[in-house]
């Protein structure tokens, strides 16, 4: 589960290039990280290939948090 | 040796698509080039082959949501996430505004515009990983002027260029440019079948005096296709001997 948690935290500094301090379970992406759309776009994406699953659009959507990608991840594995 | 990377051409059996094919793959660009029928993949197999024997022909009926999907599944499979996408393939189904019927305006619609979005998102994903891309959608001088005959044909291609700047907007920080070549007439089977006295009606309007030859338009898709021309995005460029100078 941790791994889990530790691999998405690492994708998301990786796509939005933040530090990993600054990455918490609660941080939204557009908010307090400073994606734009494209680039939570591409963030399912990375989750995707790191995480060899599909992630269809409508899921992708709600996947606002730090915490909700942790969660999808670990409820779609 | 094609050391460019991929280059897929949409409608390469024949006219300028043929042409676009020929040149990116004397360019250096590893070619696929596409048609709706096998005999056509076997003759652009065959044609594109004598430059390199890397490049392809591969069946695509862009109308067809599906196929269109596997078909460009299968390409990324086999060749790997192309550098340049050129969509040149459509087609036309003449008639007056008060004779056209539904079905005539869904197929052009279907085809020149609602196939162009299907290649496109089936390529944009890739090339955003890749973290590069170009993609250079073939539009028409009628898209601006519009045509009497061509309500439907002026409509998808209008549509195009915007979808294009749209697109272009988008995925512009990710490296990648979308822009539009859009011929003006140019001696192909497409324009072969006009008769006569039309060929001479718009001989008139054509300041250079004289039909454009495909190799004029890849001419320009090639320059598009090039490192050269990576600052330009979401731009129609016009080739079309001053026919239209908007």
């Amino acid at each position: 589960m941790s791994n889990i948690e530790e691999r998405v935290k690492k994708i998301v500094c990786e796509q939005l290039g933040v530090k990993e301090e600054d990455v918490k379970a609660s941080s939204s992406f557009v908010d307090d990280l400073g994606a734009d759309s494209l680039d939570t776009v591409e963030l399912v994406m990375a989750l995707e290939e790191e995480f060899e699953t599909e992630i269809p659009d409508e899921d992708a959507e709600k996947l606002t948090t730090v915490q909700e990608a942790i969660d999808y991840i670990i409820a779609n594995l | 040796m094609s050391d460019k990377g991929l280059a897929l051409v949409t409608g390469a059996s024949r006219g300028i698509g043929r042409a676009i094919a020929e040149r990116l793959a004397n360019d250096g660009f590893k070619v696929v080039g596409t048609a709706t029928s096998e005999s056509g993949a076997a003759q652009i197999s065959e044609a594109l082959q004598g430059i390199n024997s890397e490049n392809a022909g591969i069946v695509l009926n862009i109308s067809d949501a599906d196929q269109t999907d596997a078909a460009l599944k299968q390409l990324l499979a086999d060749h790997g996430t192309p550098a340049v996408v050129v969509n040149n393939a459509g087609i036309t189904r003449d008639n007056l505004f008060l004779r056209m019927s539904e079905e005539e305006w869904d197929a052009v619609i279907n085809t020149n515009l609602s196939g162009v979005f299907r290649v496109c998102k089936a390529m944009v994903k890739p090339m955003i990983k890749q973290k590069s891309g170009c993609i250079i959608n073939v539009s028409s001088i009628i898209g601006t002027t519009g045509n009497a005959g061509q309500a439907n044909y002026a409509a998808a291609k209008a549509g195009l260029e915007g979808f294009s700047r749209s697109l272009a907007q988008e995925i512009a920080s990710r490296n990648i440019t979308v822009n539009c070549v859009a011929p003006g007439f140019i001696q192909t089977d497409m324009t072969e079948i006009l008769p006569e006295t039309q060929k001479e009606a718009i001989l008139a309007t054509i300041p250079v005096k004289r039909l454009g030859q495909a190799g004029e338009i890849a001419g320009t898709v090639a320059f598009l296709a090039s490192s050269d021309a990576k600052y330009i995005t979401g731009q129609t460029i016009h080739v079309n001997g001053g026919m239209n100078m908007g």
